[in-house]
């Protein structure tokens, strides 16, 4: 792909939860992820899109090792990863901060937040722990160092958010995987936020993956963007070139699909049809084609490959729609207005 | 409950209350429902009566006058005299400060020991968790007296053996509780969040699972007060628990029932104390752990 070896990688990475309650039960298991692959060199930010329950969530887990991997490989700084226990995802968690989806919940209800921030120091016994030190690093994330003394349940969203980054700093990641980091934002924070996350990628060369379906945050801070459709990739390539000219009838249907403000450009139709299939039933061929305008019938038995190219674009669709030319650009717009 | 004060400035800010404070906060919260007031009143006289007991006490409750045996109460006795002549009234508040030790001693030793078992099996390997459990329900299946009769053939009767009794009836039940506990908090994002920091299993069970389960466990422990002192009363009545020179309310009963024909005072004399430390052990209990309870007093957070 680029001359940068890649900070962390995974390699056709599967997660599966057993469904039967008994050993031995006959039941499947259930496929939350399939294959996906993903590389992200230092520096980059990764956007992951997809609906809820499309698994990206999982992927970021997965990837720390809070859930277990059922197949696939992950290459941290070159070196595969022997297994998938917990002591070789030591390894990731030195180099990872994880910011969850809801900060508030990823502090402990019994401590003081300043408390909390210097707990990275005091797990790796690096770093100063000193009051003004804690205070600085808190200031660094934008968050008042008269925060520090509270519970965390005295934040407001916006101030335990920025709570969870100073304690990601507090030991500077070479990797942040951030879970839907805007959610239950108002926008001013929200702009405040990844703001925040472009400093430190210019200050640290610290990598993100960004893990959400706000296209907003994706249109203002992602180098490259990794489609999930149940658990699968369906599109990932250059943030610029999926923006301008999505290949999936996903991808252009997430893009259509974000709320315009100008009620002239109202869409005349939806842009996807229909309601997400279970994973527990997943369609057969492709799975998007139940709810795919241009479905037709070999979409219904054949599932597509992720196919290479153009370029750095991988997309997983037998009729992927056209190349970026003045003409189907001038189409698409006929569609949106 | 944060205070909020204005400042001069005008902005507002929002005060944590101290310890000291907070235990105000949950005390008044205890006193301002009526049972509550009840039992914290009882409470603090069973503890100051068990502290005080060698000063309170107008006798030596060991001391045996044969030519005042069995005497009714006067003024010189007030509850009268047992069959040893002993004063009844130096015996009972003696008893307080027996039971009081026997209750605390024994409940402290089972939160040291139930804790770190719950929380291991909470948190450590399904199999261990499954023989933990496995052990604790075998032994909370044996009968009490049964294990206390065990105990005392091995050892001999005493008040160790009646708190080493009491200490195996409660681990099981409170392991359990932590164990639950731990369970439910485990899947919670502040422990992940500790697991992708790298923190050792020691620090995450005992810095960040123990702060969060210890309350619970402690109001449990306050509410068996009045069972493990019903306990340590039965198991000497039966012969079973502290020697009978050494006073208990157990013991007194035990003496008492003997005598019953005679005079009902020494088993009243036994008895009233136990149903007030039950009674207010309880009441005290329940209120504080409904003041603790956020979801039941929706002024505090959690």
């Amino acid at each position: 792909m680029s001359a940068t070896p890649a900070l962390i990688e995974a390699d056709r990475l599967s997660v599966q939860v057993p469904t039967g309650r008994l050993p031995f039960s006959q039941k499947a298991p259930l496929s939350i992820l399939i294959n996906v692959s993903l590389s992200i060199r230092p520096g980059e930010i990764v956007c992951m899109v997809g609906e809820s329950g499309s698994g990206k969530t999982t992927f970021g887990r997965a990837l720390l090792g809070l859930i277990k991997p059922s197949a696939g490989s992950i290459t941290l700084d070159g070196a595969a990863l022997p297994d998938f226990s917990n002591r070789s995802f030591r390894a990731v968690r030195r180099q990872a901060a994880l910011l969850f989806q809801d900060p508030l919940s990823s502090f402990n209800p019994r401590q003081r937040i300043g408390a909390m921030i210097a707990e990275p120091r005091r797990i790796a016994r690096s770093g100063s722990t000193r009051m003004q030190d804690i205070a600085a690093l808190a200031r660094q994330a934008g968050l008042s160092e008269r925060l520090l003394a509270r519970f965390p349940h005295a934040l407001s969203g916006g101030q335990a958010r920025r709570a969870a980054v100073a304690r990601a700093l507090s030991v500077v990641p070479r990797l942040i995987v951030a879970d839907e980091p805007t959610a239950g934002l108002d926008v001013s924070i929200q702009g405040g936020v990844l703001n925040l996350f472009l400093d430190i990628r210019e200050q640290h060369d610290t990598a993100f993956l960004l893990i959400t379906h706000n296209l907003s945050v994706v249109r203002h801070v992602a180098d490259r963007i990794v489609i999930l459709y149940l658990g699968r990739v369906v599109e990932s390539g250059p943030a610029a070139e999926i923006l301008a000219s999505p290949r999936h009838p996903y991808t252009r249907a997430l893009l259509e699909s974000e709320p315009v403000p100008d009620p002239a450009r109202r869409r005349a139709e939806p842009p996807v049809i229909g309601e997400v299939p279970s994973i527990a039933a997943r369609p057969p061929g492709c799975e998007f084609h139940t709810r795919c305008r241009h479905a037709q019938a070999r979409c219904r038995s054949e599932a597509p490959r992720l196919a290479d190219g153009p370029g750095d674009r991988q997309v997983a669709c037998h009729f992927p729609l056209p190349e970026p030319q003045p003409a189907a650009r001038g189409s698409l717009r006929l569609v949106s207005n | 409950m944060a205070a909020v004060t204005a400042t001069t400035a005008g902005e507002t800010t929002i005060r944590e209350p101290g310890p000291l404070q907070r235990a105000g906060i949950t005390l008044a919260h205890v006193l301002s429902h009526p049972l509550g007031a009840i039992g914290f009143v009882l409470v603090v006289l069973i503890v100051a009566t068990a502290l005080f007991a060698p000063w309170i006490a107008p006798y030596s409750p060991t001391a045996i006058s044969v030519k005042e045996r069995l005497a009714d109460p006067s003024l010189s006795h007030l509850l009268g005299t047992d069959q040893l002549g002993r004063d009844l009234f130096s015996r009972v508040i003696v008893g307080t400060r027996t039971a009081m030790t026997v209750a605390l001693t024994a409940l402290s030793v089972s939160i040291a020991i139930a804790l770190p078992l719950g929380l291991i099996a909470g948190y450590g390997p399904r199999w261990l968790d499954a023989i933990m459990i496995l052990v604790f329900d075998s032994v909370s299946s044996l009968p009490m007296i049964m294990l206390g009769l065990a105990v005392v053939v091995l050892l001999g009767p005493g008040v160790s053996t009646v708190i080493l009794v009491i200490v195996l009836y409660s681990v099981p039940s409170y392991a359990r509780l932590v164990r639950t506990q731990t369970l439910s908090l485990k899947t919670r994002d502040f422990i992940k969040a500790e697991q992708v920091m790298n923190a050792g299993t020691p620090r995450i069970l005992f810095r960040h699972l123990l702060p969060n389960v210890i309350g619970p466990l402690v109001i449990l422990a306050c509410l068996d007060i009045s069972t493990v002192i019903t306990l340590e009363a039965g198991l000497s009545f039966l012969g079973l628990g502290v020697k009978p020179q050494i006073p208990s309310w157990g013991n007194i009963l035990s003496d008492g029932f003997a005598v019953i024909r005679n005079s009902a005072v020494p088993v009243i004399a036994g008895g009233a104390p136990l149903i007030l430390a039950t009674v207010g052990f309880t009441f005290f209990g329940e209120a504080l752990r409904d003041a603790l309870d956020p979801k039941l007093n929706p002024e505090r957070k959690p």
